[in-house]
């Protein structure tokens, strides 16, 4: 295949809008290809980027689908027909898995991470992404309250501890570390929680901070791609930038080499200065001058959209916090040795002000923090927003004039506060493509997405923007609606969707990690004694089988432990 | 002394009708196990109707005969108890209360002694009731 | 011979996945730690009411044909229905059901299981109110309240109570095992004694007489240190002769009893002295006992789903769960009966968004509790066809359901002659899912688990994912042509 003659972004390979040619074959990207054999597309006067990757987005597993149990009214507003080549489904901030993958891709979105997977519900976890079309997805294991974790680090033993993560990668699959409010979800199992990073956790003798730098130092001795990704303490709770940043400053000291040695997910959430619900504020710029300053983190937005959504996390204490405050309906699900969850209904209003701050902070972040390869688009899906609501936030990051817009309608407190009437920067195209794409594959080291480099897995998105002619700036209307709906979305070099339609079917690969470590044979031999004081589930049924995975796509990951 | 007895309908699982059922639905242990109903030791007392032997129960939605049997770990007064089964699907009420679920238990009922009558088999029960 | 170990057993949401099944000459001859019904299926699934071969019924009765006949025929039947039922789903695995969902939107039915007639309400009350919940590890190592509700595992879920609740050992509670033993012997050796009483005396009205009236007693056997095991129902079960409380409440009074707790647990006033049967004193000390313990949880079952109320009883379980969460550290669950409803749901839901009761006759999945439910199609007549498997509606649905069920074709989908097959007009036989085909199944907390293949099955005998494959593929065959006659003649 041929992409003729497009506005060609891909900062990885520093092209900045470059009028050039990108070929495919046999699913890669290639030099060139044989003119006359080829498929061409035409992609005068259009955008060409690497197809989009989601480092953070909820979209398998079984909490998810017990979100999309209990909100039938969530579903009824928004269904999808059957056509000859798609499936039905429904949406809409909690989609059916098919619908997922139609809507991902509609936007030029070709790989997508699921970031909270119980191990010990890895399966279903699988399960649902074998059946998400046309996306290449990974989940990451929560393993920052894990029994085997809090107890190896309570002993001071890391290489023990790197080993026992290690057999837990491979055995549900996973691709990365999650830490959710480390040691909060331990205490939850008894209705308890940490506030502080050196609180005590109950049982285990064991504090916040030296669950988040040993699971960081493990990291690094298992050389696993991306960093360790982190769910702050204190999420959610006015005042906790002052968490965050104790949280960062803690980590210098595992940061060496100028590595990022963690991830900060949806940052948002973690960015409130202020000390209760009435004078909560945006700590955007305590927590940006930090970034500004530092080396050793990435983060992602997590960005509010004025929506009805669903909130869903492992921060079991902290929806019981949300329940506490709505009344809404709410869904606990603690797992046994591992970790926890809940759900709750949430409707982000801008006529609340602290939704309205909220959806401010999301942006003073992104905006504030000068390097954007530090800083990524999500919008931690379900949680601040359907992901479909993507292209909104694109025009808020590129043009000022759309977040003023919307920021007129907001809560007047709310406006007061902001910091965004006194931001001028918009994002360039070239630098969209970092936050939406190329800074997320580099920040999770997958080294062949994000990218259009000869070698790079051919996944394209060209979108009906012509760089001379529209200015997204003004009209971000027009910018919307073309990220909104890809010309083309090209997957493993087959054109899947055209004008915003499902062309092709795809299964898309799962993306796990195989890391060898030395004594394995131990390790295997320990944890098959000791299962039936911590599990209800057998040894042997416990790991993600082989089958369970559709199409594979297992890197190998050899550790220095 | 005869007479009816007015109760309450409750229909549930028991032991017998979970080890039976593995056997097959036409097995005599399924038969056995399901076409059966337990009673207040007291209140068959009053109703004339011994241990084992037959009795009929009514509903507004059918009649069915089955085997009574004391229930054996307390008093139950004004409560039956027929394990699930084609047997108590003749009598249960199919009001699913705009949910879709049917109401299993609850269903008030009536109980006479009917020593005389034959307990169906599975295959006379479903011809009965649906010709096949 | 050989001994297979981490087996799953495919029959109730316990799912318990320690069974030692010894094989010899491809039977099972042996089972370790199975319960009653665990070794009734293993050792009796092979008895004379399995099917062998496809049947159709011709002139009233089922004869045996070929495979592709009855394909055939049930490919007819679903391709050219206008509202077709596909009921069933239970009892086998998800791989399955993923067929299964694909074949019901593919000829615009009904899809759905036997929640409708079991924990139906349970998921309506949770769509009302969510629900506080856990994995059951989680109440082995931290539970000392345990209660079960309108439940009795004795029966239902033999072995509940020794693999997750009173009688394990924990983390940070211990089983309780010993004491209810000892509380057996003591409760031998006081019959003995009574019984040695009334031989002596047979005219002295005595303690067994009073014994056999069940009335609630003060909760003084609550006090005891360890783990605690209250029951609830309508009826001393054996459940509740094993618990340490027993609360008796009246029929389809659950709620209003319910509500009592709550307004207790809110430190509110009530003004009456009894609710539903019970004192209110000794209630009162209940949930003196349920605001103070470090962790408590509520197991129910179809006595709060089957009786008056329904979901709403639900609703208000999961809101005094809720309500306690106020003061301690409190859960539901619902005890799940077949062992893969749990994955009928789950594989419903993410495929579809909605858990069962799922409508596709206009193209895209509709939920309506009452009106896209198979039990109210049917009791409506609306249904034109239906196919059932892994279930058996012939056994569990009311009878006027049953009249509507057989009015029509039916396809049937069984390893035994069930009720429904009985009933049936084409009839396929299929092998046992967890002891001659492998799959996935959920356990009642939603735990993912695998079931192995211990045996071959017979020959000829096909996995249910492979009949419904072979009659999707059938089905979209027929469509097709019939698609082309239609340009053909125009």
């Amino acid at each position: 295949m041929l992409i003729k003659n497009g506005f060609v972004f891909d900062p990885l390979n520093g092209i900045n809008g470059e009028k050039m040619d990108i070929a495919i074959k046999d699913g890669k990207i290639v030099e060139s290809v044989n003119d006359r054999n080829a498929k061409t597309i035409d992609a005068t006067g259009l955008t060409v980027m690497p197809g989009a990757v989601d480092i953070h987005t909820h979209i398998a597993g079984g909490e998810v689908n017990t979100g999309r149990m209990i909100r039938p009214e969530d579903h009824i507003k928004d269904v999808v027909r059957k056509t000859a080549l798609t499936r039905s489904g429904t949406g809409y901030s909690i989609p059916s898995t098919f619908v997922t993958g139609y809507r991902y891709s509609k936007m030029g979105y070709t790989t997508v991470m699921n970031p909270s997977m119980a191990p010990l519900g890895a399966k279903h976890t699988h399960e649902e992404l074998n059946d998400i079309p046309l996306l290449d997805k990974a989940s990451y294991p929560l393993i920052g309250d894990w029994w085997f974790v809090l107890e190896y680090l309570q002993k001071g033993d890391l290489e023990g501890c790197a080993r026992h993560v290690a057999w837990m990668m491979e055995t549900t699959k996973g691709y990365a570390i999650k830490i959710v409010n480390p040691g909060g979800l331990e205490s939850w199992g008894f209705g308890r929680n940490v506030h502080t990073i050196d609180d005590q956790v109950p049982n285990f003798g064991i504090t916040p901070r030296e669950i988040i730098c040993g699971l960081a130092k493990v990291n690094k001795m298992l050389n696993l791609p991306h960093s360790i990704h982190l769910h702050t303490n204190n999420l959610g709770i006015p005042g906790n930038y002052v968490t965050t940043l104790e949280t960062m400053k803690a980590l210098e000291s595992v940061a060496t080499n100028g590595k990022p040695v963690c991830h900060i997910t949806h940052l948002q959430f973690s960015s409130f200065a202020g000390d209760s619900w009435r004078n909560m504020r945006s700590a955007a710029e305590e927590i940006s001058k930090y970034i500004n300053n530092h080396n050793h983190m990435t983060f992602d937005m997590g960005q509010i959209i004025f929506t009805d959504t669903t909130t869903m996390t492992a921060d079991g204490p902290f929806e019981y916090t949300l329940y506490q405050l709505s009344g809404h309906k709410w869904v606990n699900s603690d797992v046994e040795t591992e970790t926890s969850g809940g759900i709750i209904p949430m409707r982000y209003k801008r006529t609340s002000a602290v939704n309205a701050t909220q959806w401010s902070i999301g942006l003073e972040l992104a905006l504030l923090v000068k390097d954007p390869w530090k800083m990524f688009m999500t919008t931690d899906h379900p949680n601040a927003g359907p992901f479909f609501k993507y292209p909104k936030i694109i025009a808020w990051l590129t043009s000022r004039k759309a977040r003023m817009a919307t920021l007129k309608k907001c809560h007047k407190k709310a406006q007061k506060k902001s910091l965004l009437p006194s931001i001028k920067r918009e994002l360039s195209l070239y630098e969209l493509a970092i936050v939406t794409r190329a800074g997320q594959a580099k920040a999770l080291g997958l080294k062949d997405k994000g990218h259009l480099g000869v070698g790079a897995d051919a996944d394209v998105a060209i979108y009906n923007i012509n760089p001379e002619q529209l200015d997204i700036a003004k009209k971000y209307k027009t910018a919307r609606r073309a990220f909104g709906n890809a010309v083309y979305t090209i997957k493993d070099g087959k054109v899947v969707v055209k004008d915003g339609e499902v062309v092709q079917h795809v299964d898309g690969k799962t993306i796990w990690l195989d890391v060898e470590t030395t004594e394995e044979m131990k390790v295997d031999e320990e944890m098959k004694r000791k299962f039936k004081q911590y599990w209800t589930v057998e040894y042997e049924n416990y790991p993600v089988f082989d089958h369970y995975v559709k199409v594979s796509d297992a890197i190998t990951v050899k550790a220095s432990v | 002394m005869q007479g009816k007895l007015k109760v309450i309908m409750l229909t549930g699982r028991t032991i017998e009708q979970g080890v039976a059922k593995e056997y097959g639905k036409s097995s005599p242990e399924y038969y056995e196990a399901c076409s059966m109903v337990y009673m207040d030791a007291d209140e068959m007392k009053k109703i004339g109707v011994k241990n084992g032997t037959h009795v009929l129960v009514t509903t507004p939605n059918g009649s069915v005969v089955l085997r009574a049997v004391k229930y054996p770990r307390s008093a139950t007064p004004g409560l039956i108890y027929i394990p699930y089964g084609p047997w108590a699907n003749a009598v249960v009420s199919d009001a699913t209360t705009s949910i879709g679920t049917p109401s299993f238990k609850g269903t008030p009922a009536e109980v006479e002694p009917a020593p005389d009558k034959p307990v169906l088999s599975i295959q006379a029960l479903l011809k009965k009731e649906f010709g096949r | 011979m050989s001994v297979i170990n981490a087996v799953t057993c495919p029959i109730c949401g316990c799912l318990c996945d320690d069974i030692e099944v010894t094989v010899v000459n491809n039977e099972v001859v042996k089972i370790k730690n199975g319960c009653a019904v665990c070794e009734a299926k293993y050792l009796g699934y092979k008895s004379e009411h399995r099917i062998r071969k496809p049947l159709i019924r011709k002139e009233g009765k089922l004869v045996p044909v070929s495979m592709d006949e009855a394909i055939h025929k049930a490919g007819e039947i679903l391709a050219n229905a206008n509202y077709p039922i596909l009921y069933g789903w239970s009892s086998t695995n998800c791989e399955a059901q993923r067929v299964g969902v694909e074949l019901a939107e593919e000829v615009g039915g009904v899809l759905d299981n036997t929640a409708v007639v079991c924990h139906g309400p349970s998921l309506l009350g949770t769509q009302e109110v969510g629900i506080p919940t856990s994995t059951l590890g989680q109440i082995r190592h931290r539970a000392d309240v345990i209660m079960y509700w309108g439940c009795n595992p004795w029966s239902a879920h033999p072995r509940h109570l020794e693999r997750y609740t009173s009688f394990t050992e924990g983390r940070f509670e211990d089983s309780e095992w010993m004491s209810y033993v000892n509380k057996v012997k003591a409760a031998a050796g006081r019959k003995k004694l009574l019984s040695a009483q009334r031989r002596e005396e047979p005219k002295k009205a005595h303690a067994t007489a009073a014994e056999s009236v069940v009335f609630n007693k003060p909760p003084e056997t609550l006090q005891k240190e360890g783990r605690k095991l209250i029951v609830i129902d309508v009826r001393k079960s054996m459940s509740a002769e094993m618990a340490d409380y027993f609360i008796q409440v009246q029929p389809n009074k659950d709620y209003e009893l319910m509500q009592a707790m709550r307004a207790l647990v809110r430190d509110e006033e009530l003004d009456v002295d009894e609710v539903a049967g019970v004192p209110v004193e000794y209630l009162r000390e209940v949930v003196d006992l349920l605001v103070n313990c470090n962790f408590g949880v509520i197991f129910f079952g179809m006595g709060l789903t089957h009786s008056a109320g329904k979901f709403r009883n639900i609703e208000v379980a999961i809101s005094l769960t809720r309500d306690l969460n106020m003061r301690t550290k409190f859960l539901i669950m619902p005890m799940r009966g077949h062992f893969n409803v749990s994955g009928a749901n789950i594989v419903f839901a993410w495929q579809s968004g909605y858990p069962f009761g799922v409508d596709f006759s206009l193209g895209y999945p509709r939920y309506n509790p009452g009106e896209t439910t198979s039990m109210d199609v049917l009791l409506r007549g609306e249904s034109d066809a239906a196919l059932v498997i892994a279930s058996d509606p012939g056994a569990t649905f009311p009878k006027r359901a049953i009249q509507s069920l057989v009015k029509h074709p039916l396809i049937v989908i069984d390893p035994h002659m069930n009720a429904t097959a009985m009933l049936g007009d084409v009839v396929f036989p299929t092998a046992f899912v967890g002891i001659e085909v492998e799959g996935t199944a959920y356990r009642m907390d939603n735990v993912p688990l695998p079931l192995k293949k211990v045996v071959e099955p017979p020959e000829g005998v096909l996995s249910d994912e492979e009949i419904l494959k072979r009659i999707l593929k059938e089905v979209r065959l027929i469509k097709s042509q019939k698609t082309n006659q239609k340009t053909e003649v125009s």
